[in-house]
């Protein structure tokens, strides 16, 4: 960790936003994600360890202080589509998190909370430092053919089947049920993103992020180019970003905000960019100042 | 993908490049759904003889509404509900219990239920008396103390539903020509399922063994009118009809 190893000919990643900011700086919002990724999963875990009932159930559905229904608005809508029709509870819950992320911002829940995150960031700091060679990328809106299919297959085949294979509820049940043999499904990403495409499960496929991207387009919170003059074009955002798409066009284009909702808001950029480009803007407090 | 990405930035997509990639895209994930939905209803078939929660649809039903939350594995103060791990038989995540282990005992609140949000486990069961989580069978004549002659008789004693669900039938002892045997019948129409039969059965394996009702149960056809012999036959005796 210290700047002796990157005398040599290739500069380490980030290494100016490093020198610049220091390396706790540099690193500020991917702490900061790890805490509330673990807190999340705290709030659920000190019911079956120690008693202390927070949250009941798993990230599918859950009942926060045994009075307020929170529920996964995918697996709810699952359920709709076999024709079932579930308890208030589940539809008030999923109706809450919609909310939530609607006025959080979308994919806020790829980056801060869902457990998958930590394994396919894993695999491209992998790829990053061993220098593997870039692979060929899928479609980036076949996630949106995938949330298709997983909200048809109920209503051709009366089961929620996505349910079997679903990864984002499998670290949490393995965690606070012990239903551990599922990590299988994570092993299958991470070698996935690793060694076949990447960024290919939480960049490309997953349904649950397709959603929530729909959800963030009416989101006010976003990241923004604000200092986009000051890029001198080192392109650590690009090497860090799980979305590089979505930054070009503030770097280069006429608004600096990123307006594309496929941003996870994880603040990656922020981080690892030594000339302070990006922050973090609310697009209603800002139309609110320049109608001033 | 790479050669209709760079001609997508380059000109915009056009007519063919959107078929075709849509046909691929459209194609990957028909199968992709296929083999999950595959997996799925194979799966649900693996394990038949997991017994669900007090109040559960029917299996086919439960595994549409079920969101496999753990709710109710967490609401059960005995720790007999589990949820269900891959590799190991009943759909992963869904709520399950396993009677020789840890039998459902019954609570008259029924907190399982109460907590299920998605409604797969049927909140109109409001007396847990009624619950049918399966039936309990004598599957092992051959085994059972009592048909031996014994008076074991302790899935008998431990029935919640003592002499409704399980009775102990009088029958003359052939062996010994000189005693009773007590056969312990189920009555499916009360039995609940809690498996506490099955949990306290003193053979190695369990001689009498809950199983879903589907399995249990015998169905008469409906267009069968000897459900009411005697009353049947009299009417028609006196109406004068044939067969």
């Amino acid at each position: 960790m210290n700047s002796n190893m990157s005398n040599t000919t290739t500069p380490r990643f980030a290494q100016a936003a490093i020198d610049e900011l220091g390396w706790w700086r540099a690193h500020k919002f991917l702490f900061l994600r790890r805490i509330c990724q673990l807190c999340v999963l705290l709030a659920f875990a000190i019911g079956p360890w120690f008693g202390l009932w927070l949250l009941k159930g798993n990230l599918s559905s859950s009942e926060l202080l045994a009075t307020i229904p929170l529920s996964d608005p995918l697996a709810t809508l699952q359920v709709l589509m076999t024709g079932h029709w579930p308890e208030l509870s589940l539809l008030l819950g999923a109706a809450i998190i919609a909310l939530f992320y609607l006025v959080a911002g979308g994919r806020v829940f790829c980056s801060w909370v869902c457990p998958v995150n930590l394994v396919t960031d894993a695999a491209s700091w992998l790829r990053r430092k061993f220098h593997l060679p870039r692979t060929s990328e899928m479609p980036k809106n076949l996630r949106y053919y995938l949330l298709a299919v997983v909200l048809l297959i109920p209503l051709f085949s009366g089961i929620a089947a996505w349910e079997w294979v679903n990864p984002v509820p499998v670290v949490y049940r393995a965690i606070l049920f012990g239903a551990g043999s599922g990590l299988w499904i994570l092993a299958a990403i991470f070698l996935l993103d690793l060694f076949i495409s990447e960024r290919a499960w939480c960049g490309h496929l997953c349904p649950t992020g397709a959603m929530f991207a729909l959800l963030g387009k009416a989101s006010p919170v976003k990241v923004s180019a604000v200092n986009a003059k000051d890029c001198d074009n080192c392109m650590d955002c690009f090497e860090v970003c799980p979305e590089r798409q979505v930054l070009k066009p503030a770097l280069k284009g006429t608004s600096p905000m990123i307006t594309d909702s496929d941003c996870t808001q994880c603040g990656r950029c922020i981080d690892v960019c030594a000339q302070r480009v990006f922050q973090y803007q609310n697009r209603i407090a800002l139309k609110a100042e320049n109608n001033q | 993908m790479n050669q209709v990405n760079r001609n997508t930035k380059a000109k915009g997509v056009n007519r063919r490049q959107f078929l075709a990639a849509s046909a691929k895209a459209g194609c990957a994930m028909g199968l992709l759904g296929l083999g999950v939905t595959g997996v799925a209803k194979q799966s649900s078939h693996l394990d038949p003889l997991a017994i669900r929660p007090p109040g559960a649809l029917t299996e086919d039903d439960f595994l549409s509404a079920c969101v496999r939350c753990g709710l109710c594995v967490e609401a059960c103060p005995y720790d007999t509900l589990k949820l269900a791990r891959w590799f190991e038989g009943a759909p992963t995540g869904t709520p399950y219990f396993t009677a020789r282990t840890v039998p459902c005992e019954m609570c008259d609140d029924i907190p399982c239920v109460k907590a299920c949000p998605s409604g797969s486990l049927d909140h109109s069961l409001t007396e847990i008396d009624e619950s049918k989580m399966g039936i309990a069978v004598l599957i092992d004549e051959k085994n059972c103390l009592n048909f031996k002659g014994l008076r074991c008789d302790v899935c008998y004693r431990v029935c919640p539903l003592i002499d409704e669900a399980i009775t102990l039938e009088r029958q003359h002892n052939q062996r010994s020509d000189h005693h009773a045997m007590f056969l312990p019948t189920v009555n499916s129409d009360s039995c609940t399922g809690c498996g506490k039969c099955e949990h306290v059965c003193v053979l190695e394996e369990s001689a009498i063994r809950v199983l879903p009702a589907h399995i249990a149960l015998g169905k008469t056809a409906s267009h069968d009118t000897y459900i009411n012999t005697e009353e049947t036959t009299l009417e028609m005796l006196n109406k004068g009809l044939t067969l």
